[in-house]
């Protein structure tokens, strides 16, 4: 039991951390990243290369990897997702825009790794030490993706709640048609968000790629994940992403442990339903906006 | 509107007697084809049959085709051959209900969000039962269906699927669908049951893509869940209803035919990069055309046109 607390405690708070960079993209920037899951992917294999390749340790590969994701996703949306946001008329419109594009760039991502890697599995050993927590065996590397997790969090959300652009970005997730009313940029700060977002996921990537094997199509469930934990947590809010990233985790490690390993994303589907019968706009959504 | 209803029947039927004797003209990578052809244009076309007018964009094309395979997989020895059917078409009406009112009550996000991942769901749940309760994984289908009943079947199955089109066009349900099209709230406060309508389009356009899997099973003699539920299916048929231009009912079969051609040209010259080249393709689709090739003939049409009579005859 104990056991899968602690696995289902970490899982979530990999899940939360992968749920706020989305949170970011589809919540200020408007846009629904399908593709979302093949970026962390990708700075997974990013991550692989460097450290079988060069031996790069993957926690100093997180200093090369992050920044060069955020650069990356910033062009994107500014060359690529800027004339769907100028030729949208409406936010609805934007929404299926964004969906329909971000869906052919989950194929074209997953092409090139394809194209690249193959459909392999591939993973690396790195902190594979035993480390024991109240009684329960835990892989090291696990418990520093977790810790890391858990500062990254921390600090977007101060980021967030306690700095100017911070509190512009969240002004543009409550309202985007008032926030140039208080001389707030949103287009920039749309693309700044859009690549924060993309970092995030860079990161969860590089922390992932330390303990879970991947392979170049498994992109996809890790979209789904990160999904579902905005949708459910409420959209644009940190807080939620936390709460039902962890929910989800807890779930799946107890499902997995206690039923079936087969039956995880049953499980996270049969969850998503259940809270948003409740409460359709999330654990910390507000219905009217 | 009469003499172009005419017209419609002129051609049409002809068409579709010519494409009946279509198998005994050609040899069997041309059947094949013809095959592919009807699959992609009846799946498409039942694709925009619900998403064109609530303007959902539903990505479970493949989530149902699996079922209907697996259906055949598992029944195809046991029952005739149209209680296959019957039953396929079944299940796949039960599921889509299922998933259609517990999503279609919510917002589009949702129903993207749950059709996403409703393939791998589904796939995962099949491969849990037969490793767990059957303990077999991938099944073998033997059945007496040659290639041109296969096609047969199609070909009366696609001409369902524009009659009912046709039908529903002409019905209650396709005067309300088309006033939630315009405005979900005006038609709430008409009295549609919104939630209604569009689960039973839901519903109907899932029962074709289930009848599609089944009637396709047999061509495969082995079949297991990763060829099923094979994701790239649901991503085609988007394609192509979007290169036709979802908002028309015949849109997404005029896309379904060139695209179907295109796949079947790069999977064979390129096999390693189709996937990537396909998303290129959907790009750019997206960008040039949003309204599809039927909306650049509407932009042609326009001038001659004024708008209220083109919003009576849509």
């Amino acid at each position: 039991m104990t056991n899968a607390l602690l696995t289902g405690l970490v899982l979530g708070g990999m899940y939360a951390l992968i749920a706020m960079g989305l949170t970011l993209q589809y919540g200020v920037a408007r846009i629904m990243n399908l593709a979302y899951g093949e970026f962390l992917i990708g700075s997974a294999f990013a991550s692989y290369f460097l450290f079988t390749g060069w031996a790069v340790n993957p926690l100093v590969g997180l200093i090369v990897i992050v920044p060069i994701s955020f650069v990356i996703s910033f062009l994107l949306y500014k060359i690529f997702l800027t004339p769907l946001v100028r030729r949208a008329r409406t936010r609805d419109a934007l929404e299926v825009d964004s969906i329909l594009a971000t869906f052919g760039l989950m194929f074209i991502v997953q092409g090139i790794l394809l194209t690249m890697f193959g459909g392999a599995y591939f993973s690396y050993s790195f902190l594979a030490i035993p480390v024991t927590i109240v009684g329960e065996v835990l892989a090291m590397n696990r418990l520093v993706a977790f810790a890391l997790a858990v500062v990254l969090g921390t600090v977007l959300y101060l980021l967030l709640t306690r700095t100017r652009i911070g509190t512009s970005i969240r002004a543009v997730a409550v309202d985007p048609a008032s926030a140039p009313l208080v001389a707030i940029n949103v287009p920039q700060l749309s693309a700044l968000a859009f690549a924060a977002g993309g970092a995030l996921v860079a990161s969860a990537g590089v922390l992932i790629s330390m303990f879970l094997t991947f392979s170049a199509t498994s992109g996809v469930v890790f979209t789904m994940k990160a999904l579902i934990v905005v949708v459910m947590g409420g959209i644009g809010n940190l807080m939620g992403c936390l709460v039902a990233g962890v929910l989800l985790g807890l779930s799946e490690a107890l499902v997995a442990t206690y039923i079936d390993p087969g039956l995880t994303i049953a499980v996270n589907f049969a969850l998503f339903l259940g809270v948003l019968l409740v409460r359709p706009a999330g654990i910390f959504g507000k219905v009217a906006r | 509107m009469t003499g172009t209803r005419f017209l419609i029947g002129a051609v049409g039927l002809p068409a579709i007697a010519g494409l009946a004797f279509l198998p005994t003209l050609v040899d069997a990578y041309h059947l094949a084809l013809g095959i592919t052809l009807l699959q992609f244009t009846i799946l498409a076309t039942a694709w925009g049959m619900f998403s064109g007018p609530t303007r959902y964009v539903s990505l479970a094309t493949t989530a149902f085709f699996g079922v209907g395979a697996y259906t055949v997989a598992v029944f195809g020895e046991q029952m005739p051959w149209p209680l296959v059917l019957a039953v396929a078409a079944l299940i796949g009406a039960v599921m889509s209900a299922i998933v259609g009112l517990a999503t279609l009550r919510l917002s589009g996000v949702h129903v993207v969000i749950f059709t996403f991942g409703l393939a791998e769901q589904v796939k995962q749940r099949v491969v849990w039962f037969e490793v767990n309760k059957s303990r077999v994984l991938g099944r073998y289908i033997f059945l007496d269906i040659s290639q041109q009943d296969i096609y047969w079947q199609l070909l009366a199955l696609a001409v369902i699927v524009f009659a009912t089109g046709w039908l529903i066009a002409r019905s209650r349900l396709g005067f309300a669908l088309r006033i939630i099209g315009e405005d979900e709230t005006v038609a709430k406060h008409c009295g549609i049951n919104v939630t209604f309508a569009k689960v039973a389009l839901f519903v109907i356009s899932a029962v074709f893509m289930t009848l599609v899997g089944a009637i396709m099973a047999p061509r495969w003699t082995y079949i297991e869940p990763s060829i099923a539920f094979n994701a790239t299916i649901s991503f085609e048929v988007v394609i192509m209803a979007l290169l036709g231009g979802a908002h028309r009912f015949w849109g997404p079969a005029l896309g379904a035919i060139p695209l179907t051609l295109l796949f079947e040209f790069l999977s064979a010259r390129f096999p390693s990069t189709s996937t990537l080249i396909m998303g290129v393709v959907f790009l750019l689709i997206v960008y040039a055309l949003p309204a599809g090739v039927v909306g650049l003939v509407d932009r042609m049409r326009m001038p001659r046109r004024s708008s209220a009579t083109e919003g009576s005859a849509a």
